[in-house]
This record gives structure tokens, sequence and C-alpha cells, in this order.
């Protein structure tokens, strides 16, 4: 027991409205190791450290902190009890300096004021003691990304952190800064603080960690000593062995190029270069699917091809007119169709009826409405008509579609993108939190829209959904196209793990095969 | 769905009582004849037809206020604007019924043609400023109102004065300009009528057009609206000449249907009144009569208690603010009934997301 | 013409602006703190009002200025908090609260001037009394310059101090830091152990006692009665101000100074015969033209991103 500083045994989140987060978690950690913690998207990792920073009650199991029973009630006990979190997405306040962002809660005084210059001092030295000499006076926003996060592993130190959660910390990272950030790991290891590694990025696991803990579905799946186990062993405890041979489709004949993308790149405003040169062809009739973990440039490539961003270097053509002078009003002028990740953020709006929620893309239509008068009658037939195919568990037309559940909201997003056949279909996520009747019907339109010889765009996270639906595939990984497959025959869960997981990845010829691929 | 509306009625319901009682509670602690004052202010607005004529005339310019705001909430616009709409609608207009020569029918026609106009122009400023520029609609349109009350008070004083008179206001106005009353033995005129056309007007537009489907769609959701491939620049400035012109219609109406002159001194105060109905109605257009008579009502009855026991008839804006913060103190009950239906539908995203 | 470059040039001019500037550096300083925390408060008029109204009463009951001026402050930290806590506790949108807040302003001043001074209009009938004027001894004597900065309200030198006050918050104090952290960034204050909820209040609290100080100079300093909606907009002017100081105490300051300017041109135009009911529109034309000129440099850097 004394071996381990941390102990969480059997630990069980459910939230109130049935959602299982944790089904039965065991996860400890010796003190000074390097831990890592992987799993896909939903595995449950992120709720089991907010639980161990105490921004979640676990509903069953128990903690053992240094040999003793603990519960955090909140973030302040963790961090005074010498939890630290050095979140995904930085927490700091982009007009302070460092010194600022560091002392923000414990600011020392000089009677009313803050001592600013014992702020500077006390940061200066925090540096200088942990080796992560940062400079107190500059301001965060200037920082670059790595500088950024040094100054949040310091902010953990300066509360005394003990245990460090680090949560995606490469993500965001350039290799030279990622070197960096295991030079400094390995410092604070020998200083003896304990690190919790999460990442699904198993070759930069690989380099650093000590010890490994797999989750999936909501609990442990096994833990692993890192020198005794192999980066295809841990793809597969994450993934899950299922072999999933994908549809035959045979040889297809496919049309015109209708979407076309060559040397995509995207900087995003902190820097960070999200996407890096992606080219990509999609000919009528065809599926083609982008696997790989969320985070990896998908958002920022839709987010381009749906004119949210703009085009800053590359080109993306759709029915051969590029498209970087359009907005979103523009686009949808082209026969065009865009399931959105967030149905919430932009696909619906909540208090609004479902009818007018399934036409709001194509108001100039003549059939819905004649001088600006809308027809009910011919709006009333098509929600009806839809309902029915795509089986919408409604109270009718005139419910706002926010009452409805994922699945049903989704079929209204989906039944109003295809509504009228678009040839090309951008679908991001297009079954995320919808229940299998729906995704199933989902997916029946795609193949038909396709077979109708539209190009469909398909981004997902979900394996299962991508092997089923695509006629050719390629995994992203940082921003690039790092594998890219003619066929999905053959291809499995287990196999696509490896280079979604930065493990592997095909030579530069494969991954031009994207572009005028497939005849 | 029943049951929401049911309970969206249920909780208007429980502000307008809450806002009775405080009537009550203001009336016994003001007036020395406590008892006799609170019946007085809940009975005898409906005791004789003159009364009740007086709730009708009364709730006049407030459906058009509220129609007003109603059409920008609805798009999600915060612009106040109001009262210098009215105030620069109705002197415009009358500057047309005093001078203009027309025969009878047509003449009030033209008049609110005018008003409307004005509206319009007035509206389009904090409009335009926003669609084009996002700024901030609710300060601009506040500055309109003083501007529009400074410059109306000059020309008033200045080139519709009738120095014949000790007070300030303006020439009579031609009798074939004038809205006519409708029912004898009260003050109530056609402008009724006009005002429940243009209710019946807003309602088919929101409802019924492609266009009112993008204003409640942009209010709704200006990212969707976006997706969807609205035009929300010509949304905002849409709304903005609808209000004007409701709201214009609404100064020029009252002027023509109440008075004889232009009498206005000082800005007639419709704008956050307006508000507030639209907010009780759930910015609903034909909510708004409804709303609108029942403030109208709270309005008779406070004059009425006024007269008889000195309780200043300020206290309906005391009962205004009750009003509003308890309904939109109601949107977070609301909120609360909305997140509850809502984690049903969540269950299984939650899951997939790992709530990251 | 000539009279009235005359009368612009002189020290009674410069001093007035001053004068007219005060509720403007309170209520816009009050809107740099809320905002800044991320809670903007839009009832500055309202409070200012309120404020206003209960330190000519209790001035008159108390028959001293001094209790005017504590319950004027006590008046609109009442009615802040209530907005603090219909936001915060019941997340009633804040915009709305705010229009709540000004509407019962409004009415509820104009109810209660008539309960206690049987006037709808001004409570000059009743013996407020007003806080003092002060001269300031080696300076009053100074040439020019002494009739310009000597001789004002005691609550015109306070509005320096509310912004001297401001800055050095939001600069220099723990509190400060927090607000603009909760401002900024809600989950990296959070993240340490700062209540949002806490700060923000605390932030809504302050600018209801920079309003107790605007309201208090209108009714017991600019004038000594209470008169129906006295405060013409410049709780909205403040705002206005705020937005074009960029949400800084000394940016907020020098715009205040400009619609300053701009309501003593009016005020002395109006007296030169020029027509005053233009005239008192200049400082609302000018607000006007502010936010224009403002918000289009906004759009157009905007646009290059």
């Amino acid at each position: 027991m004394s071996e381990y500083i941390l102990e969480m045994n059997h630990i069980a989140k459910i939230y109130g409205n049935g959602v299982v987060a944790n089904s039965d978690v065991s996860f400890n950690l010796k003190k000074g190791e390097i831990h890592a913690l992987v799993g896909e998207n939903g595995a449950g990792k992120s709720t089991l450290m907010k639980i161990l920073f105490g921004m979640e009650q676990p509903s069953r199991g128990e903690i053992f902190l240094r040999g003793e029973k603990t519960v955090f009630s909140g973030s302040k006990e963790a961090i005074a009890k010498g939890i630290g979190m050095v979140h995904q997405h930085f927490m700091l306040v982009e007009s302070f300096t460092v010194a600022q962002n560091i002392v923000l809660g414990m600011e020392p005084k000089k009677g009313l004021f803050i001592d600013q210059k014992e702020a500077v001092r006390f940061t200066r030295e925090l540096g200088e003691r942990f080796n992560l000499p940062v400079d107190p006076e500059e301001t965060t926003k200037n920082l670059p990304v790595g500088l950024k996060q040094k100054v949040e592993i310091l902010k953990a130190l300066a509360r005394g952190a003990e245990i460090l959660i680090l949560d995606e910390p490469t993500a965001v990272l350039t290799p030279q800064e990622i070197d960096q950030l295991f030079e400094e790991l390995r410092q604070l290891k020998a200083q003896g603080h304990t690190i919790v590694f999460i990442s699904h990025k198993i070759p930069e696991i690989k380099q650093i960690c000590d010890r490994i803990t797999v989750m999936r579905s909501g609990r442990t799946i096994e833990t692993y000593q890192c020198e005794a186990v192999t980066e295809q062993q841990i793809s597969n405890a994450i993934m899950g062995c299922e072999l999933n041979t994908a549809i035959e489709r045979g040889n297809k004949k496919y049309g015109e190029a209708n979407i076309q993308v060559r040397d995509l790149s995207y900087t995003d405003k902190s820097g960070v270069q999200a996407l890096k040169g992606i080219s990509f062809d999609i000919r009528e009739g065809m599926v083609f699917g982008i696997a790989g973990v969320q985070g990896n440039g998908q958002v920022e490539l839709v987010d381009i091809l749906t004119r949210r961003k703009a085009v800053q270097s590359g080109e993306a053509r759709f029915y051969g007119q590029d498209i970087s002078a359009a907005d979103q009003k523009s686009i949808r002028e082209l026969s065009f169709g865009y399931v959105p990740e967030d149905r919430l953020e932009q696909g619906v709006a909540a208090s609004v009826p479902i009818s007018e929620n399934m036409i709001s893309n194509d108001l100039e239509n003549n059939d819905f409405q004649k001088h600006g008068m809308l027809d009910f009658q011919k709006i009333d037939a098509f929600v009806k008509e839809n309902i029915e195919s795509y089986e919408i568990r409604c109270a009718g037309g005139s419910q706002p579609v926010g009452m409805l559940s994922g699945g049903n909201m989704q079929k209204v997003v989906v039944a109003r993108e295809c509504g009228h056949n678009p040839g090309i279909l951008i679908a991001e996520q297009p079954t995320r939190g919808v229940d299998v009747g729906a995704a199933h019907i989902i997916h029946k339109k795609i193949v038909q829209l396709c077979r109708d010889g539209a190009s469909v765009l398909l981004v997902s996270a979900d394996l299962a959904e991508i092997l089923k639906l695509s006629d050719v595939l390629a995994v992203m990984y940082e921003g690039e196209i790092v594998a890219f497959f003619e066929s999905t025959e053959g291809l499995n869960e287990e196999k696509l793990g490896l280079f979604m997981l930065g493990i592997e990845r095909h030579g530069p010829e494969q991954i031009r095969k994207a572009v005028n691929g497939h005849e | 769905m029943n049951r929401e509306k049911t309970f969206n009625i249920l909780c208007t319901a429980v502000a307008m009582l809450a806002a009775i009682l405080v009537a009550f509670l203001i009336i016994i602690l003001v007036s020395d004849k406590p008892v006799e004052s609170i019946l007085i202010f809940l009975m005898q607005p409906f005791s004789s037809g003159r009364y009740v004529g007086n709730i009708v005339e009364t709730a006049i310019p407030l459906i058009f206020s509220g129609l007003s705001m109603a059409i920008l909430f609805q798009a999600g616009l915060f612009n106040l604007g109001g009262e210098g709409v009215f105030f620069m609608a109705g002197i415009v207009g009358s500057i047309a019924a005093i001078w203009l020569k027309l025969p009878i029918f047509i003449f009030p026609l033209v008049c609110l043609a005018v008003g409307a106009g004005t509206g319009i122009l007035v509206m389009l400023v904090p409009g335009a400023l926003r669609a084009k520029f996002n700024a901030n609609e609710m300060v601009t349109s506040l500055m309109m109102n003083n501007i529009c009350y400074g410059v109306g008070c000059y020309i008033l004083n200045n080139m519709m004065r009738d120095t014949a008179v000790s007070s300030l206001v303006s020439y009579k106005y031609r009798s074939a300009a004038l809205l006519p009353t409708i029912v004898s033995g009260t003050r109530v005129h056609v402008g009724i009528l006009i005002a429940l056309l243009c209710a019946a007007m807003v309602y088919v537009f929101l409802y019924k057009t492609k266009w009112g489907l993008q204003v409640r769609a942009t209010g709704a959701n200006a990212k969707f609206a976006k997706y969807s491939g609205m035009n929300v620049m010509k949304v905002i400035l849409l709304v903005h000449v609808i209000a004007g012109a409701v709201a214009g219609c609404g100064g020029i109406v009252e002027c023509l249907g109440l008075h004889k002159r232009f009498e206005w001194t000082a800005l007639p105060g419709y704008g956050f009144d307006g508000a507030m109905i639209a907010m009780l109605a759930n910015n609903n257009p034909l909510g708004v009569i409804g709303a609108a008579a029942f403030v109208a009502y709270l309005r008779v009855g406070a004059d009425l208690v006024s007269r008889f026991a000195d309780v200043p008839t300020e206290m309906v804006s005391i009962l205004q603010t009750l009003i509003i913060l308890l309904i939109s103190a109601e949107k977070f009950l609301h909120k609360y009934k909305q997140r509850w239906m809502e984690k049903d539908i969540q269950i299984k995203e939650v899951q997939h997301e790992g709530l990251h | 013409m000539k009279g009235f470059i005359n009368l612009i040039v002189s020290t009674d001019f410069v001093y007035s602006i001053f004068r007219v500037m005060t509720p403007l550096l309170f209520a816009s300083m009050g809107a740099v703190i809320s905002d800044v925390a991320g809670a903007p408060n839009i009832a500055l008029e309202g409070l200012m009002l309120m404020a206003a109204f209960s330190g000519m009463y209790f001035g008159y009951l108390a028959q001293s200025a001094a209790v005017g001026l504590l319950m004027a402050l006590l008046t609109a930290v009442l009615f802040a908090g209530v907005l603090a806590f219909f936001t915060l506790y019941y997340r009633t949108n804040i915009i709305l609260g705010g229009i709540a807040l000004n509407s019962l302003a409004s009415g509820g001043t104009v109810f209660l001037l008539y309960l206690v001074a049987n006037d709808k209009g001004t409570s000059v009938s009743l013996a407020s009394k007003t806080l003092p004027n002060i001269n300031i001894p080696v300076i009053e004597n100074i040439p020019i310059l002494g009739s310009i900065i000597s001789g004002h309200n005691v609550l015109t030198y306070v509005s320096v101090l509310a912004v001297a006050f401001t800055y050095y918050l939001l600069k220099s104090t723990a509190l400060g830091a927090h607000i603009k952290a909760v401002g900024e960034k809600k989950e990296a204050a959070e993240s340490v152990g700062i209540s949002a909820v806490k700060t923000q209040a605390a932030a809504l609290l302050l600018s209801g006692v920079m309003c107790g100080f605007g309201g208090a100079f209108m009714s017991m300093g600019y004038v000594s009665w209470f008169s129906r909606d006295m405060l013409s907009s410049r709780g909205w002017i403040a705002l206005a101000a705020e937005a074009m100081g960029r949400q800084t105490a000394l940016g907020s300051a020098a715009a205040s100074m400009l619609f300053g300017v701009a309501d003593a041109v009016s005020n002395a135009a109006a007296t030169q015969g020029l027509p005053s009911d233009l005239v008192k529109t200049i400082p609302y034309v000018a607000t006007l033209v502010g936010l224009t000129i403002f918000s289009v440099r906004i759009y157009r850097r905007q646009k290059e991103v």
C-alpha cells in the first residue's frame, strides 16, 4: 500500500440523467512515476481525472491518497492536497503577465496592493527551482504554446502539486517543444513528483512513461509496464480487438471530382498549425472517409470547406469552382449539404419548430413559398414525408426541435441537408450521440445519396461507421494525411488504430493516391 | 409540447398575479382608504362603458409599442428606441395633418403612412449601425430617443406652435385627418382596428412568411441562421424597418385618435412599456393584444385609484419591474425544465463524448 | 456667434466641463468595473436616479447632507445587489434585469416624489441639503487655473478620485486581478479557486457605489433638488463612454470628458440664444457619432484578420 501514492479503487460515475461515464475503474500511481492514461474519446479518462481533481464526485468506489482515504469536495481541496492539473485547453488569462497568472488567487500583498515585485521574484525563483525558466514579466498572449504550457505546469507546482495531471499535453506542441517537455518531465520525476500523462499518441507515451493504463468504454482494461508491452498490444487494447470486415463494394465507377482540395494548410489564432498541406479528391459516387482521433485537424478542414474559416493557403474547389471567395450564404447556392458535428450549436435552432428547421436552408425554393408566403401544405407534406421515411419520433412538425432526443434531432438535420439530393455532402460525426436505429437510417441515406452520384466527405471518430460506409479512407494525424486506403477491404479497427495513434504511416506515393485516386 | 405551453401560461399568470398583489400592497401602504381603493383598482375599470372604453383606448398605443418590441426581441435585438419613434412620428405625422388637404378617407391614411415612414427612418439609424458595424443598438437607440425629442421639440416650438393657446401645443389638425370614434359614449377610435390589423399582419409576417422564419431563426440561434445560408444583415435591417413602421404608426394613431392637436411635451413613455408587454406576451403578436389589455387595465385602475385616494399612477412602473423580473426569473425556472428534458436527450451523447 | 466663442474660451466654460463630467465619470467607472468582471451593469441610469432621490429625501429628513450622501450610496448598492441577486442566482439575463431596474427607477422615483413632496415634477418644495463646494486654499488664487480647478463641489473632486480608484483597483489589487480574470476567462479563475459569482457580485456592488456618488451629485451638488428624469440619459452616455474607452478607467474617463465637453457646449450654446431644443441634443449626437466611429474602426480591424 505504501508504494502507491494514489489508489482509486472501483470507481464508478453515473450521472443524474443515467449516463455511465465510468463503470469500474481501478487506477493507482506509484510515487515518482510517469503513468500514461490512454484511451479513445469517450473512454472515460477525463471523467476519472475530473474526479481526482475534485471537479466531480464518484458514485461508487474509494480513493486513497498517501495511504489515507480521501474525498475531494472541490478543486480547492484537491489543490491543497497536492494534486495539480494542466488542462488541455489552457486556463490562462491571456492579458496577464506570466507572474500574474502564476500568483492568481494567491497574490502576495503589500498593504492594499499586490506586491508585483514579490510576484515576479517568486515566479523567477519557482522557474529556477524546477528548471522551467520563464520570463515572469512577459505577457502570456505573446508566449508560444510550449511556454504557455510551462506556465501552466509552474502554476500547479506553485500551489504545491506533488501529483501532476497533464491532459493531452502534446496536442499543440511542435516536435522540439515535445522533446523539451519530456526533459522537463524527467526532471520533475527526479525531484520526486508523480505525473499522470493523458494521451492517445502511443509513440510518445512509449518514450516517456513508466506504466500505461488503458481505458475503454468506462472501465480500465489493463495496466502495463512500459518496456514490457508493444505498441501493437497497446493499440489493440485501446481499440478493442473486434475484427470488422467492411462491406464488399466491388468495383465502382466514379465520376467527376466534385470536391478537390490541394495543399490546404491552416494556422489558427494561437499560432498552432492545424492543417499541414492536405490534398485529396472526392469523386461523384464516392464516400471519402476521414478517420482519426478528434483534434488532429478534422475540424479545421471541415470549417474551411463549409466556409466558417478562410482558405489561408492552398486550394479548395467544389464542382471545379474555387470556393475561397464564397461565404456561408453563397456556398448554399451550390448543391451542397452539411451535417455539422454539433447539432445544437449550428445544426438546429432549438426553440423553432421541426418543420421550420427542416426547410431553413431552402427558403428560396418555389415549392415552399410563393412571393414570400410560406406554402404550409407543401411544407407539411415535405415534413410528413421525412418524418415517415426517417422514422422521426416527435409530436408533429410544429414541435420545437429542441424537445427531440439526440437521434431524432439528427434525423431532422440529415433530412434537411439531404432533402434535395445535393451533389456534395459533408457529414461530420453524423451519428454521434445517436441511437442505433437512427444511426442505421442515417447511414442508409448517405449510401443512397452516394449511389445517386453525390460526393460524400465523412469525418468520424467512430471507426465502425467509417469502415461500414467509406469507399476510400484517409487517416489524419497531427494535421496531415498519414494513410490512404483505396478500399476498406480487410481493414479493421486494429490496423487503423496504428495509423490513428501515430505508430505507422504510409509513404508519400501512397498518400498521393488520395488525389485523383481510384479509377 | 402541450405541457410546455401550459407551463408558460401558468408562469405568466403567476407574474400577473404577483403584480396585482404588489399593487394591493402599495395601495394599502399609501392610501388612507385601502379597502375601497383596492376595490376601485380591481373593479371600477369594468364598471361602466366609459371606463372599459378607457381600457381600450389606453391599450391602443401599447399594442403598437408591444408589437414593435416583440419583433425586435424575436430577432434577438435589444433596441429601445420606441419612445423616440413615437414622438417623432407624431410630430411629422402632425405636420401632415395640419397642413395637407386631402379627402376624408385618404387623409388619415396618408398621415399614417407619413408616421410609419418617419418611424422607419428613425429606427434605421440604430438598425443600420447594428447590421453593418455591430454597434450596440441599445445605446444608439436611446441616444436617438433624446435626439428625436430635441429635434421634435424644436420643430414644435418653431414651426408648429399655436401661439393663440397658452400651453405648448401645435395648430389644430384638419378635421378630415382625425380618426373617428367608433364606440359612442367612449373615446375608442378607429385606431383600435388599425392596431388589431397590425397585430394580425405582424403575426402573419412572423409565422407565415419566409422572412418571418428567418427573423425567428436569427433570434433563436444566429449561428444556425448563418449556417443555413440566411443573410443575417438583411434580417436585422428588415426587423428594424418593420418595428419602426409599427411604432411610427402607433405614434401618429395616438395623436390623431385621442387628440385634436399635437400635445406631447415629453416623451410619451411607451418604450419600456412595449418591452414589458412583449415579454408578457412571449413575443407573440397576438399575445401582445392580451398583454396590452392587461397593462391598460392596470393603468386605468391605477388612474382611478389616484383620483380617489391620492396614490400616484406611477405605481404601475413598480408593477412593471416586478413583472419583468419575474418573467426573466421564470425563464430560469424554464431553463430548469428545459434542462431536465434535455437531459433525457443527451444521455447517449455524453456517453460518446466522454464529457471532454 | 462671437458671443458664443467668447463664452467657450472662458474659464467659466472649462469649469463647467468638469462640473457636467462628474456624473459621467462616476457612472462610467461603474460600467468599467462591472463590464471587466463580465457582468455589464446597464442600470446605471436607474441606479443614479434612485440614489439622487434618496440623497435628496434623506438629506431633507435628517437635515444633513452627510446622511443624504450615505443613503444615496446605500440605495444604489442595495439595488445593485438586487440586480446581482437576480442575475447570478436566478440567471436572469443581466440586460433584462437592467431594463427592469431602469424602469423601476423612472417610475418609482416619481411615485415617491409625489408621496413626499406632493409634486410629480420636482422636490423644490422640500428643503433638502446640498454638499459643499470646496475652495482649495492656495490654488484658488492662481490666475485662470485657479478658477478652473478650485471651487468645485466636493463630489467633483471625488469623481476624479473614483477614476484613480478604479484604475488602481484593476491594476494593482488582488480583487482587481480576480475581476479581470473572471471577466476574461472564467474557467481560469475558477480553476484556482476564485468564485466567479462572488467576484461578479462584488463588482456589481462596487458599480453601485459609483452610481450612488453620481446620483448624489445630481440632486445634492449639481442642483439642490430632485426632478423627474433628472439624469437625462447620462447613464447611457456613460455606457457609451465606457465602450469607447475600451473598458479601461483612463480611456472611459477621456471619453467622458469628450461627452462632458459636448454637454458643456450644449449648455453654453443655449445661453447664447441658439435654439435650446436643438442644442440640447449635442451630447447625444456626439455620443452617437462617437460610438459609430468606434464601431466602424473595430469592424474594419476585424475584417483584416
